[in-house]
């Protein structure tokens, strides 16, 4: 089959790979019908996740119809089901998985000495993410092979479009979790650091659940321009001052909640703190650059939440911890719980309150998948977000 | 006013441009000088009419190997690029000094790496602007995404749609920081009671 593979830094291509097939009686096989390329995807573009090898099949927003199945997972799956995958591989029984923190599943890493390693204790398999997490195969692919697939998958009607559906996989619950865990209440002013996909969907959650002023930020006019379609007010940090800006347009109180959906690529020219993470960064003594955070943390209001959907790698330096404790803020993090939500988002979309296809930019077969790193990564023609049908 | 969005830059079935490549170029090169210099100062120093000066083109090696092995490993070679443009800038200025010293053939041996610096100085400037040119930003794309609101019944009847959404417990803010707690805890006993 032909799969998107990653040969190094800056460096995916169109390959030829032998096809997936059951190996566990757990597994599914999916047809992939459409998947997606995410932000997340261009931390391993650029090489700033360790833990990458040349030939791993990139992916983790997919959707696609169930070709063969294994004994275990008959029970839930049939060949013929459509279905979605979520980025995030969960067997359903642990004690995390009971809990619904599917991001932190305790069984589906199958590297789980490196991921205790990395990291303290293990997190939960990904697919096409790097070896930390699991080495799995991803899907920007023809076919994909999903384990502990009785539990790893999100069944969709049929009838209604890929395009609605597929980021149901990550982008969409991503946003909403980071809306959720802010606790938004009526007079909250919600600030989004990130216009990128996953800050559009945090922007539509944030006004779906009822946020008084929702202010987004970044530094691409088509961006802003889609954020202020979606009921956002924006600010653009090449030209403005974001933490004087945020405090005027709060009677200097500063947002009740703050949403980081930029993470560890903060844009290096933008500040002289970017400045200076990026020379550590080159000298490997520092790997993620966090502008943002400490953005948040300094202009958050007192007892507020710092919401991180944004990911990070490794080590911050130079973290206000001071104005943190001091100002009581509350910080909730994550890779996305994704089954958490998708049942209840999932009806949000078949009702019609949100048709999370807005953010789609870009249409492409899989062959054109590598130019659509670059075209995304760089910010070309206008991109937000690529759609390949394989 | 409409200014057109920045074009995809990517060769074909490729995620990188022709300046992407032309970066990679200029890493191996780098190295590949660098290594010459180092091995082989010497000669180099005294073909060059700078006798004695054997150090600094080692050091000069030494720069070339960094660079060139920053470009290689980088996701984003554009400031490696220029750091290059200045390192040209130093050999330039290194072979006018050896230019004035130097004597019989080894003036020819100047001209000649002048001329090949400066050569490969065009190709650098080149090659930093061409990825700079590469990357949007507030003034390149203008796509106008105004009409893509994601809510088919429009913003207004969006907003708080969702209000009735019971956030897991678990990621609610705790108690103890709602001020609203407080104060009904502590709401003043009316006059009189
Ligand atoms: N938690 C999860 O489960 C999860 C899921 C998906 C994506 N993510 C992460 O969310 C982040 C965003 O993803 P995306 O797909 O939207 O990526 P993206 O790269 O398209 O968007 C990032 C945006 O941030 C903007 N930005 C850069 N520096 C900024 C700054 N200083 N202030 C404000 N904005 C700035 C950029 O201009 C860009 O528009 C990434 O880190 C991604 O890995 C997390
Ligand atoms: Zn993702
Ligand atoms: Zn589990």
């Amino acid at each position: 089959m032909k799969a998107l593979v990653w040969h190094g830094t800056a460096d995916i291509r169109c390959d030829s790979v032998p096809d997936p097939r059951i190996e566990d009686p757990r597994d599914a096989i999916i047809k992939v019908t459409s998947c997606a390329i995410c932000g997340s995807d261009l931390h391993l573009y650029d090489h700033f996740m360790p833990g990458m090898e040349s030939g791993d099949i990139m992916g983790h927003e997919t959707m696609g119809e169930v070709v063969d199945v294994g004994a275990g997972a008959k029970s839930a799956l049939k060949v013929g089901d459509r279905v979605v995958i979520p980025f995030t591989i969960i067997c359903g029984e642990c004690d995390q998985c009971r809990r619904g923190n599917f991001s932190v599943c305790e069984r589906s890493n199958r590297n789980k000495a490196l991921g205790d390693k990395a990291f303290g204790h293990t997190t939960a398999g990904l697919f096409g993410y790097t070896h930390l997490t699991g080495g799995y195969a991803g899907g920007q692919a023809e076919y994909l092979r999903v384990p502990f697939a009785d539990a790893t998958h999100i069944k969709v009607p049929k009838g209604i479009p890929d395009e609605k559906l597929l980021f149901l996989s990550d982008i969409f619950p991503t946003g909403w979790q980071a809306a959720v865990q802010c606790d938004i209440q009526p007079d909250d002013t919600v600030a989004i650091w990130g216009c990128g996909p996953v800050g559009q969907m945090a922007i539509r959650s944030a006004v779906l659940l009822g946020a008084k002023r929702v202010i987004a930020i970044d530094r691409l006019p088509e961006r802003l321009s889609m954020a202020r379609a979606g009921g956002a007010e924006t600010l653009n940090f090449a030209e403005d001052n974001i933490v004087e800006r945020l405090n005027d347009m709060t009677d200097g109180k500063g947002p009740e909640k703050c949403i980081d959906a930029v993470g560890l690529e903060a844009h290096a020219t933008g500040s002289i703190d970017s400045m200076y993470d990026r020379a550590k960064q080159a000298m490997m003594m520092e790997t993620d650059r966090p502008h943002v955070l400490r953005e948040m943390i300094y202009v958050c209001r007192p007892a507020g939440v710092l919401s991180v959907p944004g990911v990070y790698g490794g080590l911050v330096d130079k973290v206000p911890f001071g104005a943190m404790m001091n100002k009581g803020l509350t910080l909730r993090t994550g890779q996305t719980h994704v089954n958490r939500w998708t049942d209840d988002l999932l009806k949000r979309i078949e009702e019609g309150q949100i048709d999370p296809s807005f953010v789609i930019t870009h249409k492409v077969g899989l062959d054109q998948g590598p130019e659509m790193y670059k075209t995304f990564r760089d910010k070309q023609d206008g991109c937000i977000k690529v759609f390949i049908s394989p | 006013m409409h200014a057109t969005t920045l074009p995809r830059t990517a060769l074909r079935g490729r995620s990188r441009s022709a300046h992407d490549a032309l970066a990679k170029g200029l890493g191996w090169f780098s190295i590949g000088l660098g290594t010459l210099e180092l091995v082989a100062a010497r000669s180099l120093a005294d073909g060059l009419g700078l006798h004695g000066r054997d150090g600094l083109v080692r050091a000069y090696g030494v720069r070339e190997v960094v660079t060139g092995i920053a470009i290689l490993a980088s996701h984003d070679p554009e400031p490696w690029i220029w750091a290059r443009v200045m390192g040209d800038a130093l050999d330039l200025a290194t072979l006018a000094v050896g230019a004035g010293r130097a004597e019989g053939s080894e003036r020819t041996n100047v001209a000649v790496a002048l001329a090949a610096v400066a050569g490969v100085t065009a190709l650098d400037i080149l090659c930093a602007q061409g990825l700079d040119a590469e990357k949007g930003g507030p003034k390149t794309a203008v796509a106008d995404y105004r009409d893509r609101s994601g809510f088919p019944k429009g913003v207004a009847a969006a907003r708080g749609v969702a209000r009735d959404f019971a956030v897991p417990r678990d990621m609610r803010v705790p108690d103890a920081m709602r001020g609203d707690v407080f104060a009904r805890r502590r709401r003043p006993v009316p006059a009189g009671a």
